[in-house]
């Protein structure tokens, strides 16, 4: 399925939760954090939330900033 | 006694806060943040670059024991400075948050309408929020009434190293006030950094002039210098200036007299 992760659109696969999408992109959790659909998504429902066709997804770290 | 500062629920010694963008490298930023004595040190969240994940992250070279203040550069409006403040209390699991919310490219100037609107709602969530403001008193009021745990005025624009060029205006939202006033943003030098704290700023907020500073290691050392020396001269309380002289020595048992 597609969905518009960081603004670009790619193929995930289909009925993915957060933990697996992560996984998929060999990104650490630990470092993140995630909203889908303006909206963020804690780390205790990585496992458990599905993404679904057509989702915005935002994945954001640190970086250095004044 | 210590002389502390406190904002919300934390309690500080080091009067420099730190920014972490535009080091040449993290070596050099992590020898930076070190010298500078800074507690807590800025960082901006970002979209995540998907094609560089096994790279070097920020985070393992800000030293241990040191506070995170997530921000909100570069948004424009509060929707996004307060979809970003929410990632960045993700990230960081806590509660502050530096807030911009910007108004113009050139300047950076904050939009002060979307800033005190953003502030609100975040104050309504239960966020620590130290704004990043025009040295504008009616507007730091405003910022105060609606919650802020701090209020952060501008010397002069983000990275442009002027200085304090509107001590007075400073002033005056110290007097009008009750919450910390951090002067953020604008500083060019040490004694930039001192008159801010000479002024009565309870502390200091810069990067650029750091980390852009050709030896950005001992720039650190001479702003960690500059902010206690201005610290120490404002509690001490400086003289008034007078138009004329007030000799130093006796004016009288000179010799020949």
């Amino acid at each position: 399925m597609q969905v518009r992760l960081n603004g670009e659109l790619r193929e995930v696969p289909e009925g993915v939760t957060v933990a697996g999408l992560l996984g998929h992109l060999g990104v650490k959790a630990q470092r993140v954090a995630v909203e889908v659909n303006d909206a963020v998504v804690t780390k205790d429902r990585y496992e458990s939330q599905r993404i679904g066709s057509g989702d915005s997804i935002e994945i954001v770290a640190f970086v250095g900033g004044g | 006694m210590a002389d502390t500062w406190s904002i919300g629920r934390y309690t500080f010694t080091s009067r420099l806060l730190v920014g972490t963008g535009k080091y040449p490298d993290f070596p050099t930023m992590q020898r930076a943040l070190v010298a500078s004595g800074a507690e807590v040190v800025t960082v901006a969240v970002r979209r995540l670059d998907l094609s560089k994940t096994g790279e070097a992250s920020l985070l393992e070279w800000i030293p241990k024991g040191m506070k995170l203040l997530p921000n909100t550069a570069a948004c424009f409006t509060a929707d996004e400075a307060i979809r970003t403040a929410r990632l960045g209390r993700e990230l960081e699991m806590g509660d502050l948050v530096k807030l911009e919310v910007i108004g113009d490219r050139r300047t950076l100037f904050p939009d002060v309408v979307g800033l005190v609107a953003a502030a609100e709602v975040l104050v309504k969530e239960g966020f620590t929020v130290l704004p990043y403001t025009n040295d504008d008193p009616v507007t730091a009021k405003r910022l105060e009434d609606v919650g802020c745990a701090a209020v952060m005025p501008l010397g002069a624009p983000i990275g442009s190293g002027l200085g304090i060029r509107n001590p007075y205006n400073l002033r005056i939202i110290m007097e009008t006030v009750k919450i910390p006033v951090l002067v953020d943003a604008g500083v060019g030098t040490a004694s930039d950094a001192a008159l801010a704290m000479e002024l009565g700023a309870v502390a200091v907020l810069m990067n650029t002039a750091i980390a852009e500073a050709k030896d950005p290691v001992l720039m650190a050392e001479a702003m960690r210098g500059g902010v206690e020396a201005g610290r120490k001269a404002h509690l001490a309380g400086r003289i008034p200036m007078k138009l004329h002289a007030s000799a130093s020595s006796p004016m009288t048992g000179l010799i020949g007299s």
